[in-house]
């Protein structure tokens, strides 16, 4: 370890120490009104260190921890979602009294994890990093001292902790196979070995492992089959907290998928099985997703079920990677796209259900008729976002979804860009259920709605992001690309 | 003199419009407001005609660094002879529904907000001539209309403006698809480019099969049979203004992309399935005309009649590739065009007498005619006009699409002529239970047409009989247009 190599990881290193400093400032201060503000200006040290270190690209640590445009796209993602989960929460977490600064601590080290999730690139980091998100996530979701949290919490953990498990005997897998945890290397281990080798049972072996780590990771971004946890989760955990677990948590989940398909498993001979497996997975996780979705009156169950569905979408991007002969960009540079717009677009939406249920007190879908009337802003705002999770223009969700489906069609994936159509159909049902229900029905009557500026404040960026680059797609479109031709090598 | 921008202009000057009213104003303000910003509107739509009719500009916009060059959407807009007069009748259009909406009490501001977004999303939709633009306003049209049918609708107005938006919906989904297809073919999303490219391009799905993904969202919006059952739902529970546009420009939307991109791009697979087209478009004016006798609701009635007229356009179309496909593609558009007026006249009609009787139901109704003649004169003229009486706009564009279908399918256009015996027959039915015999009590009290109302009704009429007279004034427009289109797919 070196001063290069500090610098290198100093975005999470401050990220920690923030973490830290929040708990010390808890324990000194009765203030805890300054906890969110604090955080929120201790975001921008990560960020410049970001900005600082994009110049010059590098491998630090041994070659276990890679900094390049790739990473830093997901790191400001994820800095991003912390700052407005952050926001949102400012009146929300009063209701945690004396364990606020816990609350805002645990959401800096779970994304201090993301952070080094991103950019790590053997296989053992990977998995410290994976389980410094999952263990902070599992602390908040139990948040709430009641039994639904807990429940929450204690889901979450044992199937993170079975999960990762899966994926750790996938990782032992490959090691085994090619002597080494840098996925650089076993990239090029497996490359000579199938060029030149014709025994085709060895294949077996390596699809086997991918199989077992993307059901690892399939957990992470709650693709069908692995999606069972979310809806429980998402619906018994603080609602600023189920945003940040529908977003960051997932933009980590696929950053990783992505890295280590590139580097591993882009063999022609290989890609192509994993690409028609992610295919038929991103078919079933979107309309199983959108199907229960329609059933649901809990807002934060139905958008877990929507999460899933939009883990499907994202997925396309994933089976349009494999072409017949050369990795296509259009797919990945989808992902990233998508993965962006969905961070503007769910945190807006989180953000008014934490603004309508701190007044309500009741996650329901009722609880949002007739908003317009009780407050304009809020129901303007989630009606945005509910088009653009549809992927209804002008919003970052069509330009996103234009992107991500075109890349399917180009790689012969018609059918699924069919399937993942039709569903954007399916959906525009329950999330225009919504926006009826603020729009028509009568509201109940006393029930005042009057969002604080914290909430308000990160609703309205969140949904300005949203609207902009549903406009001007091309600052988002170019800083995917230049990420992903990083790792594409 | 050629503006420069003027389609930008027409785009967003009713969004922006839209905007103000939703921020600054309120009531009467806003409503006052919408006037204005319409009557700018049918300006300058008025001299986006006129300039293409009489000097030929086609108003070219083109901002190429929208996006990514390896994702090439433009921001490229341009007028042509088939959309020129569709601009027109959507900035007609536009300020008859702003009038129309005049005693609208419930939620004004937020009224006159969506139909001028909707007014903008429909001149966005004629004016694109890049394909993925063209769909970005497709879209965007279906947000103001389900507000409008849900939020001020009667009746079963949530199911009927869902059931519109999720039929639209889907349509489009697969026109997406087909879109995509066409650029990973053809690497273009310039729509004026791709009917060359494609021929020679390296497609990856059968032309067919792209054929139709593509028409089946315009299908929908036509409506073709059997896709056409949101439109009785959506246009019986609108308001008054929603039915107008809807019937008058949205389902054009649906013959635009049929001209435009299923012939303009396709003319040989329009050539081969022309005898679909054919058959469709005679279960439609057939079909629709048979279900509208049984109507009892007047919009449902006008609704249903929508549908069958509607199958004129798709007979006109058939003729494609025919020695008179010019004449018959012309009806076609000119249809569009002539039905925008006339069922936007009936529907507000209907809009002004339904707020004065509280019933649509026709049995309900009758010997309104004394109470109410300038309404009267106006169902009549409408009426007329609706079942193709010489001397009308309605006589005009039917007349051109028998001329040209019949050497191409002369079975279908026969039987298709019998349409408008029954299109008379409802029509003059409807129009002598509703608005004569003899007088009822319960209407006593009610009055006729305000001079607010006087304005739409009158610069509808002027429209109808103008055309009817002197048809060349639009035809001439569509002619040039569909020629030119014709031309360049070398189909003739």
């Amino acid at each position: 370890m070196n001063y290069a190599d500090i610098i290198l990881i100093a975005p999470e290193i401050s990220m920690a120490l923030l973490a830290s400093m929040i708990i010390i400032v808890d324990l000194f201060s009765s203030n805890k009104k300054l906890l969110a503000p604090l955080s929120l200006i201790g975001l921008l040290v990560p960020l410049c260190f970001c900005i600082m270190v994009r110049d010059n690209p590098s491998l630090g640590f041994k070659g276990t921890v890679k900094v390049d445009d790739f990473s830093l796209f997901f790191k400001y993602v994820i800095i991003l979602a912390t700052g407005l989960v952050i926001l949102s929460s400012t009146t929300y977490a009063k209701r945690f009294d004396k364990h606020q600064g816990e609350y805002y601590s645990l959401i800096l080290l779970s994304a201090t994890g993301m952070m080094l999730l991103v950019s790590a690139v053997e296989l053992i980091t990977i998995y410290i990093a994976l389980e410094l998100t999952a263990l902070p996530t599992a602390a908040l979701a139990a948040f709430i001292r009641e039994k639904k949290s807990a429940e929450s919490g204690i889901k979450f953990l044992i199937l993170s902790a079975l999960s990762s498990a899966v994926l750790l005997y996938g990782m032992v897998l490959i090691y085994g196979f090619t002597g080494t945890t840098h996925l650089s290397e076993i990239g090029t281990v497996i490359a000579n070995h199938l060029s030149t080798s014709e025994q085709i049972t060895d294949n077996g072996i390596l699809l086997f492992s991918v199989i077992l780590i993307t059901a690892g990771f399939g957990f992470k971004i709650s693709a069908v089959p692995f999606q069972m946890w979310a809806p429980d989760v998402y619906e018994g955990a603080p609602t600023p907290i189920t945003g940040f677990l529908s977003v960051a948590s997932k933009a980590a989940g696929f950053a990783i998928i992505l890295r280590i398909l590139y580097a591993v498993f882009e063999n022609e001979a290989l890609s192509s099985d994993w690409a028609s497996m992610m295919a038929v997975l991103s078919a079933i996780s979107m309309s199983v997703g959108n199907l229960i979705a329609i059933k649901q009156n809990n807002i934060k169950r139905m958008l877990a079920y929507s999460t899933i569905a939009q883990a499907g979408y994202i997925m396309v991007g994933l089976a349009a990677m494999a072409g017949n002969t050369t990795l296509y960009t259009s797919g990945p540079v989808g992902i990233l796209v998508y993965l962006a717009g969905y961070t503007f677009t769910n945190l807006a939406a989180f953000a008014v259900i934490t603004a309508v249920s701190e007044d309500s007190g009741d996650d329901s879908v009722d609880s949002f008729a007739g908003l317009i009337k009780k407050s304009p802003t809020l129901a303007v705002i989630m009606t945005i976002s509910m088009i653009s999770l549809i992927g209804i223009p002008p919003t970052i969700g069509f330009m996103a979804k234009i992107y991500l489906f075109g890349a399917a069609v180009e790689t012969n994936l018609t059918w699924l860009a069919v399937v993942a159509v039709i569903n954007s159909v399916v959906s525009a049902y329950y999330y225009l259920r919504v926006v009826k229900t603020m729009f028509i029905d009568s509201p109940d009557e006393g029930q005042e709605i009057h969002p604080k500026f914290g909430v308000l404040s990160a609703a309205v960026i969140a949904i300005s992001g949203t609207v902009f680059f549903g406009f001007f797609p091309k600052p988002i479109i170019e800083l995917a690309r230049d990420a992903i031709n990083t790792i594409i090598g | 003199m050629e503006i420069p921008g003027i389609l930008s202009i027409a785009i967003f000057l009713p969004f922006i419009s839209a905007v103000i009213v939703a921020v600054f104003l309120t009531g009467k303000a806003a409503r006052g407001f919408a006037v204005i910003a319409s009557a700018l509107e049918l300006i300058v739509t008025g001299y986006i005609f006129v300039a293409h009719r009489q000097n030929g500009y086609d108003f070219s916009e083109r901002i190429t660094s929208w996006f990514p060059d390896s994702f090439p959407v433009q921001y490229f807009l341009s007028v042509d002879g088939i959309s020129a007069p569709l601009i027109l009748l959507t900035g007609l259009l536009g300020i008859v529904a702003i009038f129309a909406s005049w005693n609208i009490t419930e939620r004004t501001k937020e009224h006159f907000m969506w139909l001028l977004l909707l007014q903008g999303a429909v001149i966005g939709v004629f004016t694109s001539m890049d394909f993925l633009l063209f769909f970005l306003f497709w879209e965007l049209e279906l947000i103001p209309m389900f507000f409008l049918i849900s939020i001020w609708g009667t009746g079963r107005k949530e199911y009927s403006a869902m059931k519109f938006l999720i039929f639209t919906i889907l349509g489009s989904a697969f026109m997406l698809i087909g879109i995509l297809v066409i650029f990973a073919g053809t690497g273009t999303f310039d729509m004026t480019k791709i009917s060359e490219a494609l021929p020679s391009s390296n497609l990856i799905m059968p032309v067919g099969i792209l054929f139709l993904f593509m028409s089946i969202g315009f299908a929908v919006k036509l409506p073709v049979f059997p896709l056409h059952t949101w439109l009785p739902d959506a246009h019986t529970d609108a308001p008054t203004a929603a039915s107008v546009m809807l019937a008058g420009v949205l389902l054009k939307m649906g013959g635009y992309g049929l001209l435009r991109v299923s012939a303009g791009m396709f003319p040989d697979q329009l050539e081969k399935y022309a005898w679909v087209l054919a058959l469709l478009g005679v279960i439609n004016i057939i079909y629709g005309a048979a279900i509208t006798i049984r109507q009892t609701d007047l919009k449902r009635l006008i609704a249903y009649s929508s549908v069958s007229h509607m199958g004129f356009v798709l007979l006109g179309l058939s003729a494609m590739g025919g020695v008179t496909s010019h004449l018959a593609m012309t009806g076609a558009a000119l249809q569009m065009f002539t039905h925008g007026t006339i069922t936007g006249l009936l529907f507000l009609t209907i809009g002004f007498i339904y707020e004065r009787t509280h019933t649509r139901h026709i049995p309900d109704l009758g010997g309104l005619a004394r109470r109410m003649p300038v309404f009267t004169v106006s169902f009549v003229v409408a009426g007329l006009a609706s079942l193709g009486l010489p001397g009308t706009s309605g006589f005009v564009s039917e007349i051109t699409i028998f001329l040209g279908a019949f050497p191409a399918f002369k079975l279908a256009t026969i039987i298709a002529a019998f349409g408008v015996v029954l299109t008379a027959a409802y029509i003059l039915w409807m129009i002598q239970r509703s608005m004569f015999g003899p007088e009822k009590e319960r209407f006593a009290q009610i009055g006729d047409a305000t001079a607010v109302q006087v304005i739409p009704i009158g610069l509808l009429i002027v429209s109808i009989i103008g055309i009817g007279i002197y048809p060349a004034f639009v035809s001439d427009v569509f002619t040039e247009g569909i020629t030119e289109m014709l031309n360049m797919t070398g189909a003739n």
